[in-house]
């Protein structure tokens, strides 16, 4: 007796049909943003080579409505790549121990999302400092 | 007397001699609320369609077996209740991504086979007689494997890992849970005969984290950490791999 | 079954997801919103003058490729992923374009932050 004909269903809209896999889809996609991002530096830094003209073009781009509301866009992007990173964080690591007991990962969640807070405030402070 | 009501459960029915593709058969099955998902399934194969096909055994959470996805959501009938569904319709369907062989009984041999190819068995540190006693082990050695040697092998996770359905060669969360459960094991030198599966392209590779296993996993072994810490394993043993001699943990 | 070569890539990405985790939304809120519209910060926040003393000095060279190169890893990374995600077949070749992609635009920004020099 031959094997029985099995049937396997596709995959086509599998991130469609579950809140936790659309999560994910964003999570990933914002890695877009992340992109488009690094490459408006890359292209300010062309910019700055070219010379004074070029990059102060560069600069009233920028300030355009337009460029303000897309890296709007562009923060919240981050922001949520941030805050995705630092809750998958614990899983990436080994168990760790203090005092004998397991540290939670809701703390190393804290630990991470804290070190973000304190080095944004402390670049923002260096900016405002060097800028005043 | 327990109240009785009525839900709609909605089964997917597939018979590989006579249907080319899945079906929907819908049953009204009276239930109280102390039934589980698995007993209205049982209401339906004995009272009205003895031909609904479906796997289960211990009815408590612990063998396995009765794993289906529910709505949508990979669970295990026995663990999900009907009460939770009623009013509305409940949608049984076989686990995500494998093969149906019939009804909501899928082909697990692909799981099996890659079971296997993790050496799910303790490879002794150290040679040892009866006689010179056990592997000793404190507390806190057996916290660094205890919960991922808590899988029942019911497929959830493979069922929840798109990875997985999207690519069939991956290892999958299970088994490398698995993997993970002997290498952390303090009594177990066997890690380099593990390396391989690690370092495949379908071994740890294969996980982008969406971490759905360790969602739906009845058993809480997490297997989206024990994956993912073996990424940090494999990528020591990459860039190290010249510098240590093998053999070696 | 043949060793994969993720551990590269994904160190790479582990980089700059982190860096973009901990920084990356300030700095996007500083130059992309603060300092163009004048908000919270001086509009002339980064002059030209400014960048150019920052891209002079090693540290701000150091800073601007980790960023730009970082970020790029990270992006392409992903997008690929998500590429395999949505259906689509990488293969080798698809592999070597993300990742050629952002390799190019670390090399562009290592070539443009040298030629810019260290002032003087």
């Amino acid at each position: 007796m031959g094997k029985p004909k099995t049937y396997l269903r596709p995959m086509t809209g599998w991130w469609r049909r579950n809140p936790f896999y659309r999560s994910y889809m964003i999570r990933e996609f914002s890695s877009v943003l992340v992109t488009v991002y690094a490459l408006i530096l890359l292209f300010g830094l062309y910019r700055l080579f070219q010379g004074q003209a070029a990059f102060d073009a560069w600069r009233a781009a920028l300030a355009t409505p337009g460029s303000i509301l897309f890296h709007l866009l562009v923060l919240a992007a981050f922001f949520y790549h941030a805050w995705t990173w630092f809750e998958i964080m614990p899983k990436t690591m080994p168990f760790i121990r203090l005092g004998g007991r397991r540290v939670p990962d809701n703390a190393i969640v804290a630990s991470g999302a804290a070190a973000a807070v304190a080095l944004s405030i402390l670049l923002f402070g260096l900016v405002w400092w060097v800028t005043r | 007397m327990a109240e009785t009501k009525t839900i709609e459960i909605e089964c997917l029915r597939y018979h590989p001699g006579t249907d080319s593709e899945p079906r929907y058969q819908a049953y009204q099955v009276p239930f109280t609320e102390d039934m589980s998902v698995l007993q209205g399934l049982q209401y339906i194969k004995d009272h009205l369609d003895g031909s609904l096909t479906f796997r289960w055994s211990c009815r408590m959470a612990v063998c396995g077996s009765c794993g289906m996805m529910l709505n949508g959501i990979p669970q295990l009938s026995c663990h999900a209740f009907l009460r939770d569904y009623h009013p509305g319709r409940l949608r049984v369907d076989p686990l995500n991504h494998f093969p149906i062989m019939r009804d909501l009984a899928i082909d697990q041999t692909d799981f099996l086979r890659k079971l296997a190819t993790v050496k799910p068995y303790i490879f002794p540190g150290e040679q040892k007689t009866p006689a010179q006693g056990e592997f000793l082990q404190t507390p806190g050695q057996m916290d660094d494997y205890y919960q991922y040697s808590q899988c029942i092998n019911c497929l959830l996770c493979y069922a929840a890992c798109p990875q997985y359905g999207l690519n069939p060669e991956f290892t999958g969360p299970a088994a490398l849970a698995l993997l993970h459960r002997y290498n952390a094991d303090s009594r177990d030198a066997g890690t380099p005969e593990r390396m391989e599966v690690v370092n495949a392209e379908d071994g740890v590779w294969g996980c982008t984290l969406v971490s759905y296993c360790s969602e739906v996993c009845p058993k809480g072994v997490d297997p989206a950490r024990a994956i993912n810490q073996n990424k940090i394993n494999s990528t020591k043993d990459y860039f190290f791999r010249f510098l240590t001699p093998r053999g070696g943990k | 079954m043949k060793r994969s070569n993720k551990p590269v890539f994904w160190s790479l990405f582990g980089a700059g997801g982190m860096l973009a985790a901990l920084i990356g939304t300030m700095l996007v809120f500083v130059t992309g919103i603060a300092a163009p519209a004048g908000f919270l910060l001086p509009g002339d926040t980064m002059s030209y003058a400014r960048m150019m003393a920052l891209a002079q000095h090693w540290l701000g060279k150091l800073g601007i490729l980790a960023v730009i190169s970082l970020f790029l890893f990270h992006g392409c990374h992903r997008m690929y992923h998500c590429l395999h995600d949505v259906g689509v077949h990488v293969g080798a070749g698809i592999k070597a374009l993300f990742h050629g992609f952002a390799a190019a635009g670390t090399l562009v920004a290592a070539y443009l932050l040298l030629s810019i020099g260290f002032g003087g």
